[in-house]
C-alpha cells in the first residue's frame, strides 16, 4: 500500500493547553515540529475552563508551595505520586508568571499583581482554612490562557495542522514510538507523521458519560490510541463529578462561584454542606461535595418537581461582584438554566467533569510502562501531558485549578525532555515498520465496507447511559459487575459500527465513528478497573467498602494503596505502587481524609 | 418558556459535497425534537442522527469555542447559543454557511482568509524589556481596558457579516482582526503601538470600515468591534496631527 510520509523532529497531537505549552518549548528550541489538532487550537476544550489556575504566589495572603503540596496529596486521597506533585507545585509560580509574560490578561489586585480567589480543597497551613490560590481571569481563565498560548505560538512560528485527526500510534517491533497516522479531515487523505519524538496532549474523554461538562470533541483519542498500541492505562476508575453542572444541560458552573461566596442549598433552603464538611463547607473537595449533593437528593431533599437537583445560590452577593468576577456564569445561567442568578438560584447536579487517570507518565512527561520486574520504564520517543496523561498528580481526586496547572507544568516538561533528547542526538528517525499504516487502513476500510452494522449514535448513547448508571458518583458492587458485561457487549458493537455517508470531504460521520473506537477503550478501562478496586478512595466510592477503623471512609491502604494499570489486550489488570517519597521534603503521611 | 411536548421542526439547509454535487442545493428536512432540545445545536445533532451526511462544526456547545458559527435565518450566529424558542412557529429554519468564505462542505467554510487577517495584526504581546522575575504590574483600571476585547472567540460571525470584507477579503483586516489589534494596543504591557498603527496605515486594512455596524449586530459575545475600530481611527488621526 502506498501512502505519504511527512518527517518531523517532533509531532504533538493536540493543541489545547498542554499541547500548546509543549509546542512553545519545541519551537523556541528550533525543532521542526508539527502540531496536529482536530479543531482550530483556540477551540480546544481548555477554552472552557473558568475558575483559575493554582499557584502559591501569595499575592493576597501568605501561601507556600508546601501547603499546596499537602492539599494536593490529601485531595488525591494519597493516590497521587508525591514526587510528581512536589515537582508540579514547585513549578507553579514560574509557569503562571510565564503566562503573564506571554500576555495573558489576568485580573489584577489594587497593587497591580495577579488576582487570586479561594477554591475547593486549597487551604493554608496544612489544611487549616481556605486560602486564595487560584489565579483567575474573571471566569474565563481557560479562554484567556489558551488564546495567550496560541498567540505565543504564532509569535514563535509553530507549524499547525488544523483539522487533522490522529488515528493510530506507530510503534516498531522494539516498541519504540515513531509517530502517528492521521487523516486530513478536509480531504480524507491519510498520512504518516514520522517523528523522533511524539507528544500526546489530546485531553479528556468525559464523553463516555451521558451527562458531562466536556465538549463533543473530548473523546479520549490519545488514550484510545495508546491502549490499542499496547500501552496500559493508569487509574482509569477515577472520574471527577463536578458538583455544579447546570441540571439538564451539563454546562459547568465554576467552583469559583462558591469561592466568591456562593452557597449550595437543598429544598428546605438549608446550607447542607455545613453538616458534611464543618470546616471547609461549600469549599470542601469536589468528591465530598458531589456525594453530599447526591445524598441530599437520594434522601428526598432535592428541588424541583422531580426533586432531582439542588440549588446554587448567589443572590446574597453584591450584583457588582457577580458581574465583575463571574460574568460568564451570569450568561450561562440565563442561556442554559433560564435563570437570572442575581435574582434566583441556579439548579445544579453533579456532572462528569475530569479524567484523573490516563496514559502513565513520570514528572518528565515520558510515558512509562512496566517492563520485566520494573514498573516504570520510559517508552522511547513517547511523551504525554495534560488530561490524557496520568503523572500522577491528581490521584483519586483532582483539586480544582490543579488541572490547568498540570497542563502548564507537564506540557512544558514533556517539551523540555523531548528537546533535550533530540538535542543530545538520543533520537533519530528509525525506519518505519512496513505495516506502519495497516492498522489505520483496516479501521477505515472496515467502516467503508461495513454492512448491517450498529448505528454510531445509538451505540455511543448505549455506552454513555451504561457508564452513567453503572459507574457514577456512587458505585455498587453488583451494578459494577453487570456494567462490565454490558460495556463488553457494547464493545463488540463498536467493532461493527456502520456509517451511511462514505464520502471523503469533511465527513463528520466517519470522524465520530473513529472517535467512538477511542471512547469505548476508555469506558472499558474505567469500568473494569472500578469493578476490581474493592475499596473507596477519592472519587471512587462503592457500597461494599465499609467505613470502619481499619478502612477509614472505606479506604483500604493495606491492599489498595496502588495504581491500577489496565491493558486492552486480554482486558487485563496490573498494579504498581504509589510513589510516596517526594523529591526533597518529607513524605506526607497517610491520614483519614476530612474537610 | 420551554415547550412541554415533543414537536416537529422544519429546516431548509444549504447542502454541498464537492465530490457528489455539481452545485449547492437547499435540502428540506424535518426532525422531531425532544423537550430537552433547547438550542439550535441540539436540533442539529438530532438532524445528523437522521441524515449522517450533514456536516457542521461544533465542540463546546456553550458558546466559548467559536466552532458553530453559521447563517441562521439570514443572520450570523452560534447554533449552540440560539434558543429554539426564538424561531417563529410554522416557518422552516433556514441554515446556510457563513457568507463570504469558500464552502468546503455543507455548513463548513474555509476559514483560511479569516485567520490570515487575524495573524496579520501580530496577535501577541510585544514587550522588549528584560523579563521581570515576577508578573508585570497592571492596575485594575488598566486591566479593565481589555474587557470587551479579549473575550473574542474567533467565530467569524462579525467578519463574514461585513460587506467591506466580502469585497476585499484579502485586503481588509475585518472586524475580528481589528478588535484583536486594538486588544494589544489597549494593553499597557504592550510596547508596539506605533508598529501596530503603521501596520494598519493603508487605504484598505483599516479604512475600509465604513461603520455599518453589521459586526456589532451579530457578535454572539456582545463585543463591539466598531467601537474598537473607532478608537484605532482616532489614534491614527491624533498622530497625524
Ligand atoms: C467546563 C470545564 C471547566 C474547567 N475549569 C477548570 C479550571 O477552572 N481550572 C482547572 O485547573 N481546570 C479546569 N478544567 C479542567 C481543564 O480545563 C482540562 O483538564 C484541561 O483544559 C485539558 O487540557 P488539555 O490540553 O489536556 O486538553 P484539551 O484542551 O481538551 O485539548 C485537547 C486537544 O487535543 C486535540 N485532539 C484530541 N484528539 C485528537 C486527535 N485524534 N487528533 C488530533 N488532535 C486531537 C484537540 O483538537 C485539542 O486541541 C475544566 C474543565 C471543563 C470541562
Ligand atoms: S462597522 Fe466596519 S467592520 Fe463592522 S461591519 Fe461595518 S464595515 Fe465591517
Ligand atoms: S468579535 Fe464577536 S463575532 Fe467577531 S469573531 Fe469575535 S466573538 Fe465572533
Ligand atoms: S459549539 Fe462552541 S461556540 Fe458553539
Amino acid at each position: 500500500m502506498n501512502y505519504s510520509v511527512r518527517k518531523f523532529d517532533a509531532v504533538i497531537v493536540g493543541a489545547g493547553g498542554a499541547g500548546l505549552r509543549a509546542a512553545i518549548q519545541l519551537s523556541e528550541a528550533g525543532m521542526k515540529t508539527a502540531v496536529l489538532t482536530k479543531v482550530f487550537p483556540t477551540r480546544s476544550h481548555t477554552v472552557a475552563a473558568q475558575g483559575g489556575v493554582a499557584a502559591s504566589l501569595g499575592n493576597s495572603e501568605e501561601d507556600h508551595w508546601h501547603w499546596h503540596m499537602y492539599d494536593t496529596v490529601k485531595g488525591s486521597d494519597w493516590l497521587g505520586d508525591q514526587d510528581a506533585i512536589e515537582f508540579m507545585v514547585r513549578n507553579a509560580n514560574e509557569c503562571v508568571i510565564e503566562l503573564e509574560h506571554y500576555g495573558m490578561p489576568f485580573d489584577r489586585l489594587d497593587n497591580g499583581r495577579i488576582y487570586q480567589r479561594p477554591f475547593g480543597g486549597h487551604m493554608s497551613n496544612f489544611g487549616e482554612k481556605p486560602v486564595r490560590r487560584s489565579c483567575a481571569a474573571a471566569d474565563r481563565t481557560g479562554h484567556a490562557m489558551l488564546h495567550a498560548m496560541y498567540q505565543r505560538n504564532v509569535k514563535v512560528n509553530t507549524q499547525f495542522f488544523v483539522e487533522w485527526q490522529a488515528l493510530d500510534l506507530v510503534r516498531d517491533e522494539a516498541g519504540e514510538v515513531l509517530g502517528v497516522t492521521a487523516m486530513d479531515m478536509e480531504t480524507g487523505e491519510i498520512v504518516v507523521f514520522h517523528a523522533k519524538a511524539t507528544i500526546f496532549a489530546t485531553g479528556g474523554a468525559g464523553r463516555i458519560y451521558y451527562s458531562s461538562t466536556n465538549a463533543f470533541i473530548n473523546t479520549g483519542d490519545g488514550v484510545g490510541m495508546a491502549a490499542r498500541a499496547g500501552i496500559p492505562l493508569e487509574d482509569m476508575e477515577f472520574w471527577q463529578f463536578h458538583p455544579t453542572g447546570v441540571a439538564g444541560a451539563g454546562v459547568l458552573i465554576t467552583e469559583g462561584v462558591r469561592g466568591e461566596g456562593g452557597i449550595l442549598r437543598n429544598a428546605q433552603g438549608e446550607r447542607f454542606m455545613e453538616r458534611y464538611a464543618p470546616n471547609a463547607k461549600d469549599l470542601a473537595s469536589r468528591d465530598v461535595v458531589s456525594r453530599a449533593m447526591v445524598t441530599e437528593i437520594n434522601e428526598g431533599r432535592g428541588c424541583g418537581p422531580n426533586k432531582d437537583f439542588v440549588l446554587l445560590d448567589v443572590t446574597h452577593l453584591a450584583p457588582e461582584t457577580i458581574l465583575k468576577r463571574l460574568p460568564g456564569i451570569h450568561e450561562i445561567a440565563i442561556q442554559f438554566a433560564g435563570v437570572d442568578c442575581l435574582k434566583e438560584p441556579i439548579p445544579v447536579v453533579p456532572t462528569c467533569h475530569y479524567q484523573m487517570g490516563g496514559i502513565p507518565t513520570n514528572y518528565l512527561g515520558q510515558v512509562v510502562v512496566p517492563q520485566g520486574d520494573q514498573k516504570s520504564v520510559p517508552v522511547p520517543g513517547f511523551y504525554a501531558a495534560g488530561e490524557c496523561a496520568c503523572a500522577s498528580v491528581h490521584g483519586a481526586n483532582r483539586l480544582g485549578t490543579n488541572s490547568l496547572l498540570d497542563l502548564l507544568v507537564f506540557g512544558k516538561s514533556a517539551g523540555e525532555t523531548a528537546v533535550k533528547e533530540l538535542k543530545t542526538g538520543g533520537r533519530s528517525h528509525k525506519p518505519l515498520p512496513a505495516a506502519a499504516i495497516d492498522k489505520t487502513l483496516a479501521r477505515v476500510d472496515r467502516l467503508n465496507n461495513q454492512k448491517d452494522g450498529a448505528d454510531v449514535h445509538e451505540t455511543r448513547l448505549a455506552m454513555q447511559r451504561t457508564m452513567q448508571k453503572h459507574a457514577g458518583v456512587f458505585r455498587f458492587k453488583d451494578m459494577l459487575a453487570e456494567g462490565v458485561e454490558k460495556i463488553l457487549a457494547i464493545d463488540a458493537q463498536v467493532a461493527q459500527t456502520q456509517i451511511k455517508d462514505k464520502s471523503k470531504v469533511f465527513n463528520t460521520a466517519r470522524i465520530e465513528a473513529l472517535e467512538l473506537d477511542n471512547l469505548i477503550e476508555v469506558a472499558k478501562a474505567t469500568i473494569v478497573s472500578a469493578n476490581a478496586r474493592t475499596e473507596s478512595r477519592g472519587a471512587h466510592v462503592r457500597d461494599d467498602a465499609l467505613d470502619v477503623p481499619e478502612t477509614p471512609n472505606g479506604r483500604d491502604d493495606k491492599n489498595w494503596l496502588k495504581h491500577s494499570l489496565w491493558y486492552r489486550e486480554g482486558n487485563r489488570l496490573d498494579y504498581k505502587s504509589v510513589q510516596l517519597k517526594p523529591m526533597t521534603v518529607d513524605t506526607i503521611e497517610l491520614k483519614k481524609r476530612a474537610y | 418558556m420551554m415547550p412541554t411536548e415533543n414537536r416537529t421542526v422544519q429546516f431548509k439547509i444549504y447542502r454541498y459535497d464537492p465530490d457528489r454535487d455539481a452545485k449547492p442545493y437547499m435540502q428540506d428536512i424535518s426532525v422531531e425534537l425532544d423537550v430537552t432540545d433547547r438550542k439550535l445545536l441540539d436540533a442539529m445533532v438530532r438532524l445528523k442522527v437522521k441524515d449522517d451526511s450533514l456536516s457542521f462544526r461544533r465542540s463546546c456547545r456553550e458558546g466559548v469555542c467559536g466552532s458553530d458559527a453559521m447563517n441562521i435565518n439570514g443572520k450570523n450566529g452560534l447554533a449552540c447559543l440560539t434558543d429554539m424558542s426564538t424561531f417563529p412557529v410554522g416557518k422552516p429554519i433556514v441554515l446556510r454557511p457563513l457568507p463570504g468564505l469558500p464552502v468546503i462542505r455543507d455548513l463548513v467554510v474555509d476559514m483560511t482568509q479569516f485567520f490570515k487577517q487575524y495573524h496579520s495584526i501580530k496577535p501577541y504581546l510585544v514587550n522588549n524589556d528584560p523579563l521581570p522575575e515576577k508578573e508585570r504590574l497592571q492596575s485594575p483600571e488598566d486591566r479593565e481596558e481589555l474587557n470587551g476585547l479579549y473575550e473574542c472567540i474567533l467565530c467569524a460571525c462579525c467578519t463574514t457579516a461585513c460587506p467591506s470584507f466580502w469585497w476585499n477579503p484579502d485586503k481588509f483586516v475585518g472586524p475580528a482582526g481589528l478588535l484583536a489589534a486594538y486588544r494589544f494596543i489597549a494593553d499597557t504591557r504592550d510596547q508596539a503601538t506605533t508598529e501596530r498603527l503603521d501596520n494598519l496605515e493603508d487605504p484598505y486594512r483599516l479604512f475600509r470600515c465604513h461603520s455599518i455596524m453589521n459586526c456589532v449586530d451579530v457578535c454572539p459575545k456582545n463585543l463591539n468591534p466598531t467601537k474598537a475600530i473607532g478608537k484605532i481611527k482616532e489614534m491614527m488621526l491624533q498622530r497625524a496631527i
